[in-house]
């Protein structure tokens, strides 16, 4: 499986993104510029955390016009997998392929620590190696992570099973606790915490692991033969 | 020649935590008469004129990009002037 991590000017999680999916999942990876014209090689697509375009104006406002956005747009309606973390979810909310939109954080403060999410639904192509229910700890590093949708939005993701993590404990004032949502075809996730942050013990956990390999999972049961 | 002043602030029903914050600092303060504070963004914008009405670009401009209509309401002012 060939991934694609997505690197706008400001980006600064792409190297961890291109570490776990290169050494600590073994699955070919390369770096594609914002301004790319094609994603058509690629099998799943990754928007890492950052401040792209120093969050003017809004987080994920302005990097949403990108060049590669139209790319990332039809990657998603051809039903690839699209993860993003972090800057990367406020990029996919500001895109319009996810629902919703970030506030500032109720504390105004900037968090950066280990936070214990609940997987809510193991039964997306991100989350079929967790268990139903499954504790994990994943680091978050936000000043924006304040998800809000209206009652209307908040029904649907709640009836289609597209709230994926919530947190423990809510560090943001995100409703509903919400850490992580996937669109209604259930190929597009994003989510605040950072898996790829969590991907070996030494860094302190390796939950989020399982998420990288749930994708190759599903995507290698769909595509490859005898797999 | 158009000097366009576009004013965007949080939905009323959206909270905004840094005006909750700013309130409570006021009332802090001995301001007791604050109740509310909503901050938001002023912008600028100089704007040629075309063969397009300004409203019409302006309202795109904003829906667009300028505002988050998800949970940010805009409202904007249009001056004409001589270009220098």
């Amino acid at each position: 499986m060939k991934f694609a991590v997505i690197v706008f000017p400001g980006s600064n999680c792409d190297v961890d993104m291109f570490h776990a999916i290169g050494d600590e999942l073994g699955e070919e990876v390369e770096y594609v510029w914002h301004d790319s014209e094609s994603l058509a090689e690629y099998d799943g697509i990754l928007l890492p955390g950052g401040f792209s375009y120093g969050d003017y104006l809004r987080t994920g406002a302005i990097a949403r016009f990108s060049k590669v956005m139209k790319e990332v747009v039809k990657a998603a309606e051809a039903g690839k997998p699209v993860l993003g973390v972090c800057n990367g979810f406020q990029i996919l909310l500001e895109a319009g392929l996810l629902p919703g939109a970030m506030r500032r954080n109720e504390s105004l403060s900037f968090i950066c620590k280990p936070v214990e999410l609940e997987v809510e639904n193991n039964r997306t192509i991100f989350t079929a190696e967790y268990e139903q229910g499954q504790t994990i700890t994943i680091p978050v590093a936000h000043g924006e992570g304040n998800y809000y949708c209206d009652e209307e939005t908040l029904a649907q993701l709640k009836d289609n099973n597209q709230i994926v993590f919530t947190y423990q404990e809510n560090p943001n004032g995100s409703l509903a606790n919400i850490a992580g949502i996937t669109n209604e075809k259930g190929n597009v996730l994003g989510m605040m915490p950072h898996p790829e942050r969590a991907v070996d013990e030494l860094l302190g956990s390796a939950d989020g692991l399982k998420l990288f390999q749930s994708i190759v999972k599903t995507w290698r049961e769909a595509h490859v033969v005898n797999a | 020649m158009y000097k366009v002043k576009v004013f965007v602030t949080l939905r009323e029903s959206v909270l905004d935590p840094q005006g909750k914050a700013v309130t409570h600092s006021l009332n802090a303060l001995n301001y007791k008469e604050v109740t509310d504070v909503r901050i938001g963004k002023y912008m600028e914008l100089t704007v040629e004129k075309s063969e397009r009405n300004i409203d019409e670009v302006i309202n795109e401009i904003c829906t667009s990009l300028l505002a988050n209509p998800v949970i940010e309401d805009y409202r904007y002012e249009v001056e004409e002037c001589v270009a220098q």
